[in-house]
Order: C-alpha cells, then sequence, then structure tokens
C-alpha cells in the first residue's frame, strides 16, 4: 500500500513539475473528475478542444462516479462525470453545498455479450429469455436447446457455460442490470439493477479488460463488455433479440437508433436500455456529466458553457473513433437547453 | 504499510525478542554485516568500559530514537481511530449482522462479510502452506549450501521479485497462471485428491486456490530474504560444534541451524502472512470475486482488500462507504489477531525449544 502511494505521488510530482509551465502559460484550465466510462472520448475530445482555443487545457481525472459527485459537491473540480446521474439524495447533498446541479448526457455506449465457445461462429442468436435464463444460471450449458432453437445450422457444443461480470462497480454494470430488469421479472426482484449486485453466478473480473481477457481466457465463457473492447479484441458476440422480437448486432448506428426512441433523456428518467423500433440494441447507456448552476468566476462559467456546448455537438465527432456513440440530434437539443441555463 | 523495509526488520525484531536465545534477539533483525560490526563493537566496549562520549550527542540521538518509535505507534493508533470513526455509520446501521452473514448486495441494503474473512484467511493460508516451504528452502540454499558465485545472484533475483508491483502480478495471473491452472494443475489435483471437498466442482481456472498461488508467489520473496538473513547469523561456532561431533551437513542444518533460527523464521512468516492478508490488485485479478463461501478451493471467492479495490471507488451512499471501511477496520484487526496468534506461537516454539 505504501509504496503504491508513494510511487503515486512521485508520480505526481513529476506531473506537477510538468504541467507547471503548462500551467503558467494557461489563460484559464478546467479540472473534471470521475466516471473512468468515458475517459478515452474525454481525452480524446478534450485535446481537441484545447487545440482550437489556445492556452485552455481541460484536466479529467477518472478516479470512479462516487469520486466525481463528492468532488464535485466538496466544489474540488470544475465538472464531474457519473456512469449514473446524481439521485435525490445527492443533488440535497450539492443543493446545501452550492445550489443547483445541471446534469446532461454527454456520451454514449453500448454493451455487447461477448462469448467464447470453440467452434462457433463470430455471432451467434440469443433471445432476450435465454440471455436472462444463463445469467441467472438456469441455462448452463451451449447446448441447450433454447439456444440452438433460434440459430438454425449450428451445432453447439457441450460446454459449461461461465458467465464473467464486473467485480469492480461500473457503469458497465448498471446499464446491463437496467436491461436484465426490464428483460426478466425474475432477475428485477431477484438481483435487482445497480453498479454492484448479487450476481447469481459466474465469476467477476476487474475492469472491461479484465472481463474481456477472462471470457478469451476460458472456453465456454460469456460476459457483457464495452463495445470498444469486443471489437479490439476481435471477440465473438451475439446478435441479441429487441423488443420488436428483431436480432440485432451491436454496433455504432444500432445503439444510437435505441437512444434515439428516448428523446427527452434527463437525469431522472435516462434509461434507454431495451428500446423499441426494429433497429434497436438492447444494452446501451449515457455517460452524465454534472456542473453548478451557479458559476462563481463570471468569465471561466461562461467559457465552461462554450466548452460543454461543443462538447455536446462538434465534440461528438471524437465519440466514434473510440467506438462510443455520438448523442443523437434530438438529445444533443436537450443538453444544449440545459447547458443554457448555466448562471453566467 | 507492510512492505517498507524499516517495518519489515522492526517486526522481525520485535517477533525474534520474544525468542529466548539471547544472541538471536539482537542478530535476528540484522544483516551479517551489521551482526559482525555489532560484535566488535561489543567486545571493544568491553575491553574500555569508560566511553567517552558527548552527553549532548547522545541526548539527541535517544530523543531521535523514541521519535521514531513513538511515530509508528501514532500512525497505528491514528489508522485505527480514523477507520473506527469513519465505520461508526455502518456499525450503527447495521450493528453485528454483516458479521454473521455472507450475502453482500449493497443495493438492498444486505452487507455480510463473512464470505471476504473467509477468502482472506483461506488464500492468505494457501500462500503460507506454499510459500513457506519454498522460502525458507530457498534461504537455507541460499545460506548454507549454494557457492557464493551462485547464491550471491540468485538472493538478488529473489529480492527482486518482491519488487514487482502487484498488478503485474494480477495480470500475469489472469493471462498466464489461471489457464495454466484450469488445463493442467487443478483436473491434476481433482484427479488425485478429487475424495476431499477441497478440490472438487467445476474448474474456472480463477479462483481461491489461483489467488492463494499468486499470494504465495508474492510472498516467498520475504519469507526467503528474511530467513536468510537469519540462517547467516546463526554463529558459525554452533555448525563447527556439530560437525566436531560427527553430524552429517543435513544433520547439522536440522538440528543446529534450524532450532537455532527458529523464531526468526517464523518471524519472516508472519511478515508474509501480513503481506498476504492485506494484498488487494494482484488477487482480484485471478480470484473471481464471488461473495460465497465455498468448500472447494476451486470455487471463486473475495477477500477483504478485494472487495475495498473493488467497489470503494464507486461506491455512494454513506451506509454504503462506510461499511467499506468497516471492513478495513475489520482487515486490521484479523491481521492484529494473526499477529498476535503467530506471536504466541513464536513463544510457546521458542519455550519449548529453550527447555
Amino acid at each position: 500500500m505504501k509504496r503504491k502511494t508513494f510511487t503515486r505521488s512521485l508520480a505526481a510530482v513529476a506531473a506537477v513539475s510538468v504541467l507547471a509551465p503548462v500551467a503558467a502559460l494557461a489563460d484559464m484550465q478546467f479540472v473534471g473528475a470521475g466516471a473512468t466510462f468515458p475517459t478515452p472520448f474525454f481525452s480524446r475530445a478534450f485535446y481537441a478542444y484545447s487545440q482550437d482555443h489556445p492556452g485552455i487545457t481541460v484536466n479529467y481525472a477518472s478516479i470512479g462516479s462516487g469520486g466525481g459527485i463528492a468532488q464535485l459537491t466538496a466544489k474540488l473540480v470544475d465538472f464531474g462525470a457519473s456512469d449514473v446521474p446524481m439521485n435525490a439524495k445527492e443533488l440535497a447533498a450539492a443543493w446545501d453545498a452550492n445550489g443547483k446541479v445541471i446534469q446532461l448526457p454527454d456520451t454514449l455506449g453500448g454493451e455487447p455479450i461477448a462469448y467464447n465457445a470453440p467452434g462457433l461462429p463470430k455471432h451467434i442468436r440469443l433471445t432476450e429469455k435465454t440471455l436472462a435464463d444463463i445469467f441467472l444460471g438456469h441455462v448452463a450449458n451451449w447446448n441447450d436447446p433454447s439456444i440452438a432453437a433460434v440459430n438454425p445450422g449450428v451445432k453447439f457444443p457441450n460446454l459449461a457455460i461461465l458467465v464473467v461480470h464486473r467485480a469492480d462497480a461500473s457503469g458497465t454494470s448498471y446499464h446491463f442490470t437496467d436491461y436484465m430488469a426490464k428483460i426478466s421479472s425474475e432477475w428485477k426482484t431477484k438481483v435487482g439493477v445497480g453498479k454492484t449486485v448479487n450476481w447469481p453466478t459466474g465469476v467477476g473480473a476487474k475492469g472491461n479488460e479484465g472481463v474481456a481477457g477472462q471470457i478469451q481466457n476460458s472456453p465456454g465463457a460469456v460476459g457483457y463488455i464495452e463495445l470498444a473492447y469486443a471489437l479490439q479484441n476481435d471477440m465473438a458476440y451475439v446478435a441479441l433479440q429487441n423488443k420488436d422480437g428483431a436480432y440485432v448486432l451491436p454496433t455504432v448506428d444500432t445503439i444510437r437508433a435505441a437512444a434515439a426512441q428516448k428523446p427527452n433523456v434527463n437525469a431522472v428518467d435516462f434509461s434507454v436500455t431495451d428500446m423499441a423500433g426494429k433497429d434497436s440494441y438492447g444494452i446501451s447507456g449515457y455517460s452524465w456529466i454534472m456542473v453548478w448552476q451557479n458559476q462563481a468566476d463570471p468569465a471561466k462559467g461562461r467559457q465552461l458553457q462554450d466548452l460543454l456546448k461543443w462538447l455536446v455537438t462538434s465534440g461528438q465527432q471524437y465519440a466514434k473513433k473510440v467506438h462510443y456513440v455520438a448523442l443523437p440530434d434530438n438529445v444533443q437539443q436537450e443538453a444544449l437547453k440545459a447547458i443554457a441555463s448555466i448562471h453566467t | 504499510m507492510r512492505g517498507t523495509h524499516d517495518v519489515e526488520e522492526a517486526v522481525l525484531a520485535q517477533a525474534t525478542n520474544l525468542g529466548p536465545p539471547p544472541y538471536l534477539t539482537s542478530a535476528g533483525s540484522m544483516s551479517q554485516e551489521t551482526v559482525e560490526l555489532a560484535s566488535a563493537t561489543a567486545s571493544k566496549v568491553q575491553r574500555t568500559p569508560h566511553v567517552r562520549s558527548s552527553p549532548l550527542g547522545d541526548r539527541i540521538f535517544s530523543i531521535l530514537l523514541y521519535a521514531a518509535a513513538w511515530i509508528v505507534l501514532a500512525v497505528v493508533v491514528a489508522l485505527f481511530l480514523v477507520l473506527l470513526k469513519a465505520a461508526i455509520p455502518a456499525i450503527q446501521a447495521t450493528g453485528i449482522k454483516p458479521l454473521l452473514s455472507q450475502v453482500w448486495s449493497p443495493n438492498d441494503g444486505q452487507f455480510g462479510v463473512l464470505s471476504f474473512v473467509y477468502g482472506t484467511l483461506v488464500t492468505s493460508i494457501i500462500a503460507l502452506v506454499v510459500a513457506g516451504p519454498i522460502g525458507i528452502g530457498a534461504a537455507l540454499f541460499l545460506a548454507e549450501l549454494a557457492p557464493r558465485r551462485l547464491a550471491t545472484p540468485v538472493a538478488m533475483l529473489v529480492e527482486l521479485l518482491a519488487a514487482v508491483p502487484s498488478v503485474v502480478y494480477g495480470v500475469w495471473g489472469l493471462f498466464a497462471l489461471a489457464p495454466f491452472m484450469r488445463v493442467y494443475i487443478e483436473p491434476a489435483l481433482a484427479k488425485t485428491f478429487g475424495f476431499l471437498p477441497l478440490f472438487q466442482g467445476p474448474i474456472y481456472g480463477v479462483g481461491m486456490l489461483t489467488g492463494g498461488i499468486i499470494l504465495a508467489i508474492m510472498v516467498v520473496p520475504t519469507v526467503a530474504a528474511i530467513s536468510r538473513d537469519v540462517f547467516e547469523a546463526v554463529p558459525n561456532e554452533q555448525r563447527e560444534g556439530m560437525l566436531a561431533l560427527g553430524a552429517t551437513k543435513w544433520e547439522m542444518l536440522t538440528k543446529a541451524v534450524l532450532p537455532y533460527a527458529r523464531s526468526g523464521v517464523l518471524g519472516a512468516l508472519v511478515l508474509g502472512v501480513g503481506r498476504a492478508l492485506g494484498e488487494a490488485m494482484a488477487v482480484v485479478m485471478v480470484i473471481g470475486n464471488k461473495p460465497a463461501i465455498a468448500a472447494s478451493l476451486f470455487a471463486p471467492g473475495y477477500t477483504m482488500a478485494s472487495v475495498l479495490a473493488n467497489e470503494f471507488s464507486e461506491a455512494t451512499g454513506k451506509v454504503y462507504i462506510s461499511m467499506l471501511i468497516e471492513i478495513g477496520l475489520l482487515l486490521f484487526v484479523v491481521s492484529l489477531i494473526v499477529n498476535v496468534v503467530a506471536r504466541l506461537l513464536v513463544w510457546s516454539v521458542s519455550r519449548r525449544v529453550g527447555r
């Protein structure tokens, strides 16, 4: 422990000494903290923004959603980011600290169901019910008739299914369990929705990279991961039955199609899993940015407003490059409205 | 906390203090060079009883030493108090229920910690059982049998193992050790010892056994490096006396060296277990992170340190965060108990040997 902290503080010292001259030159510096989920998108987008706006730097620390909310509430950062918007209780605490918090979606991510079973094609079909049964532990072998029934011509091996889920608390798990609760009443009552739940079966792995690694190393494994990891690791993943009964592969387009079904997404009603529409992919979720409505420094507040406006519109072009999904146009409009309500 | 050299030596010194061989209490915690130096000065002191020294210098030095000791103590007490304070909301909200349950479901306020305690103890015991003999054996070889030009580089490599960051062990564990365990070791164990509940059930590669093995690999350098110093501190007269009585090399090692170094070696094992109890990152990668108590070592489990590593950053809600801190407090207490038990063990062993 001590050694790690020591290395970290060494790194911090090194970082400070490297950044110091830059910070001295910079006219304005924004600091954000929060979820790890949007980090690849943020680093790409914020880098592009500071290229276009010399003198402005944005530093984002991916310390976890809980940390992001806590640091915003403690007024230590200019913005926070979270996989799940702040709830009523957290907003009340923030209200006591500095008034109203504005929450807006910044990017969208989808979650393929990846698997590793020798002899199976790159994509197999799964019904919503079978997926729920697998993760509830009711379907425990790849040769289960309910799997073969929707995959004519595919020969399934007699191989035990190993469910792999996230062990660390994560927004990815939240979106997945949110989806499961919608498609299975048994899941809803027995397991519920959350960043950490009491998983009925399987093993837990740390981080997307851990889940991807575990699946690739274990014949018979199946699990949910972020789109980028499935594509970059060239994994096999499921064409998942959607609400309209169609089998849909997760792509940037099908995830966006699902989200577009809910234009008036907001911090209270934010779930976009299991949406209607024949092109909609089932499992996805937004990442959220939180800022104070009252900005202490008007000049900085206006600049922050500009940064956020850019992020939810032009900045969205960088999402696709890291396999995130650009916000649907109607959601961009909603986000802009929220940004306009910042007092400067 | 653990893992820093001076703390290790301090703990070891205390551990060895309980052993009655008086020569070992001073020697056990020092490297050979220091021992030689100390004995050299000691003999000098005996010859010239009136040591001239500046009283002021002595005073400053003794104040510094007191300060060092008190700082260590203060840090431990402060750590305990802060953990306790932060854990109070959870203790108030849940009472002793968490200690009686193994259901961990923060969603609906169920915070059973038994499975974490179980996983921590089981993986640490596996680590000790595997790393103990290997570490002591390697130390004995390096100190007693290996030719110098082999012993020095090997000893350096062993100590290098201790410097590898735990997350590297974890990644290696996930991508190399876990598949190896799944394909070779665990099926072989199931086939040979399958009649024991310990080696039954489905094989995933990840699980408590793999977690214990990773810990063992991380503990070996600690045990080996300290035991080696302890063995080297055994006076040569002991060996020579034994050999003069006509003992073989094996008899000399088992009858003269090992008993002499016993309490020091136990101290090394205590330190090793300490590292195993507190290790989080490496274990997280290979234990399967399932909060359940299973008889089989193949089954996925969970440890106290890994649940902290997994859930602390995303935990929201007062009781949830406080509950995680309570687990930290519990780990503190479990470590304390293990240390006390080990001390008692050292004490009873050395007393028996002393008779």
